[in-house]
């Protein structure tokens, strides 16, 4: 029986009408909310948000967090996928263990690394017990900047580094071994086939998984939040205080803007720079 | 140019044995085809020649070196794959350049030796293209110049037409000859399709259950098979075997007696088109089931005795299903094997 020409768009009206419904609307309504200064069009709500005093500082430690975490999780992952893609054996076990991060919520991940390295959490207990510390240590107030933004990138890259992975360990085993095959018989040194063959293959998976992972790097907001509270601002979490404790909408709504362009622009960048020719495709 | 030594190779994964000590001599500038049904170890071989796999026992010489323990690079050989693995995210030309690069080649040297491939292969007007815009045969044709540009001592080649469609198969195989035979490499081809290692190689090695069962000239595989999968596996239609018995030196079949080597039960094993069509009474008494008009022959399958028999008669033969016809057989052109063992009885 013929189908009807309509019956493709009556099928995907649904979805079509609940991301209508649930994300355009009210992306539109924040947007618009950003730009209501009370009577009509202002930029006031950008002012307001750019003059505040913790706008500089959020601002620098997101992109500092971004460009430290991503490039650390995108080696690991690619160091991990190519260990996984070399093991015979145990495998299943292996991938699976590395994933496990992926099921545990960004908040509780953020109360399990502050339970080791808060003044008297596990790390401290144990330098102490070697006698390496005479006594409770902070690393995670306002007066350890840099000691508080590494245990945000630990708990970052502990917790985030596996979807890069998996994204990765799926474009890696689409690339037939005949290719790293061939590249052996003529020649090639192993860095040689990591950067001729398997990076330049890996790209359409690369690029998905730097978005998706940036992204969400430039959203972050739990994991801070459970170390370091408002010890180390950041976009998403001024956007939270200018909302919740200032009960300022406007201005935190100029906020969710401005992640909203940062991750636009960070996509565009990356469809552009990793762009695969149509015609080099598999 | 070298010759290649494989002493003795076996190989077992896990509890699997794969090769059983597998010995193979191949002489400078010699193409040998590896033919067997799947499973039979054919890959694995060449797999190991080629360094990709390590064998568990033995060795491989190339050129008077012994290849054993050194990196598929280090081995002087090129390869080409069933898949063709040609590059995606490179255009033809560097495609064709990759071994040459490795090597460290200028840029001179890679211009000429990649000129030189694809020219043998026809492929210069795709030099600047990528893979995904060229059909299966043009992709093989690139793998082939890729393995050719580097010059190597030793080419392997893999099922390199398998995965094109017959017609295809057909011309890359004549034109792979004539290639080949100009560039005089030495060449093992590892492949199930007997017409293939027949038209292309200078010897054919059988192979079977992890050994080389018969290693001999085309020709002499055909019409001289080693053991009766020999004879069941190389041509088409396969060989037929007829199974009797012998006494006082010889065999009656219907009307006519052949001399066999021992008496007893015994197989006689003859081609289809051997046999010559006479009438029932005189010949071996054949009785037809199928008649199959093929254009250039006429292909008759029945029974001798208990025994399937096809027979390749000339097109213009009139016969029927249900016809008794009688097989009259040239001496010369049969072979004798022993039920037992299933090999060739030698002399025979």
């Amino acid at each position: 029986m013929p189908q009807p020409r309509w019956l493709p768009y009556l099928l995907i009206a649904p979805s079509v009408a609940f991301l209508a419904a649930f994300f355009l609307v009210p992306l539109g309504q924040t947007i618009l909310l950003s730009f209501d200064g009370g009577q009509g069009f202002s930029l006031a709500n950008y002012a307001r948000m750019a003059g505040d005093l913790n706008f500089p500082t959020a601002l620098r430690n997101t992109f500092a967090l971004v460009i430290v975490v991503i490039p650390l999780q995108v080696a690991l992952a690619l160091v991990m996928g190519l260990m996984l893609q070399k093991m015979t054996r145990g495998r299943e076990l292996v991938l699976w263990i590395w994933t496990i991060p992926l099921g545990v919520s960004d908040l509780a991940a953020g109360l399990v690394w502050l339970a080791i390295l808060q003044d008297s959490g596990y790390l401290n207990t144990l330098l102490f017990q070697f006698g390496l510390i005479s006594g409770p240590t902070a690393y995670l107030n306002s007066e350890t900047p840099i000691a508080l933004f590494f245990a945000v990138v630990l708990a970052e890259v502990w917790r985030a580094t596996a979807i890069v992975l998996i994204i990765l360990v799926a474009g890696i085993q689409l690339i037939p071994k005949e290719f790293g095959e061939a590249a052996d018989i003529f020649g090639a040194s192993p860095w040689t086939k990591f950067r001729k063959i398997t990076l330049p293959l890996l790209k359409p998976s690369l690029q998905s998984a730097l978005i998706l992972r940036t992204v969400l790097a430039f959203e972050v907001f739990a994991v801070v939040y459970a170390l370091g509270g408002r010890n180390f601002p950041i976009i998403v979490g001024e956007a939270y205080t200018w909302q919740n404790e200032n009960q300022n909408y406007g201005v935190a709504a100029a906020y969710a803007v401005l992640v909203m362009a940062i991750s636009l622009a960070a996509t565009v960048i990356y469809l552009k720079a990793l762009r695969v020719d149509p015609e080099a495709q598999a | 140019m070298a010759g290649i030594l494989i002493d003795k190779v076996a190989k077992q994964f896990g509890n699997a044995v794969a090769l059983q000590e597998i010995s193979l001599t191949v002489a400078d500038g010699e193409f040998v085809a590896l033919l067997g049904p799947s499973g039979c170890g054919k890959t694995t071989l060449l797999r190991i020649i080629a360094g990709l796999e390590v064998q568990s026992s033995g060795k491989v010489v190339i050129g008077e070196r012994d290849v054993s323990a050194l990196k598929p690079s280090e081995r002087g050989l090129a390869m080409v794959f069933q898949n063709y693995a040609v590059f995606p995210h490179m255009t033809v030309f560097e495609n064709v350049a990759f071994g040459l690069r490795m090597k460290g080649a200028g840029q001179a040297r890679v211009e000429a030796q990649v000129r030189k491939a694809a020219a043998l292969l026809h492929i210069e007007e795709y030099l600047g293209r990528y893979p995904a815009k060229l059909s299966g045969g043009q992709r093989q044709r690139v793998a082939v110049a890729r393995a050719l540009a580097v010059e190597p001592a030793v080419l392997l080649m893999d099922e390199p037409l398998s995965n094109l469609d017959a017609l295809l198969r057909l011309e890359m195989r004549a034109e792979l000859r004539s290639v080949l035979r100009e560039a005089g490499t030495t060449t093992i081809y590892v492949t199930h399709d007997q017409t293939e290692a027949m038209g292309l190689a200078d010897r054919i090695a059988v192979m079977h259950g992890g050994h080389i069962v018969q290693i001999d000239t085309p020709t002499t595989i055909y019409s001289k098979p080693a053991t009766r999968f020999v004879g069941g596996f190389v041509g088409s239609p396969p060989m037929n075997f007829v199974n009797t018995t012998a006494t006082a030196g010889s065999a009656r079949l219907g009307g006519i007696t052949l001399a066999s080597p021992v008496d007893g039960p015994i197989i006689l094993g003859f081609r289809g088109e051997d046999a010559r069509l006479t009438d029932a009474a005189s010949g071996m008494p054949f009785k037809v089931k199928v008649a199959e008009p093929m254009g250039s022959h006429l292909l008759l399958t029945g029974h001798v005795g208990d025994d399937l028999a096809r027979i390749v008669a000339p097109s213009s033969t009139r016969i029927g299903a249900g016809a008794t016809l009688g097989l009259a057989l040239d001496p010369t052109r049969i072979i004798w094997i022993d039920p037992q063992t299933g090999r060739t009885h030698p002399g025979a």
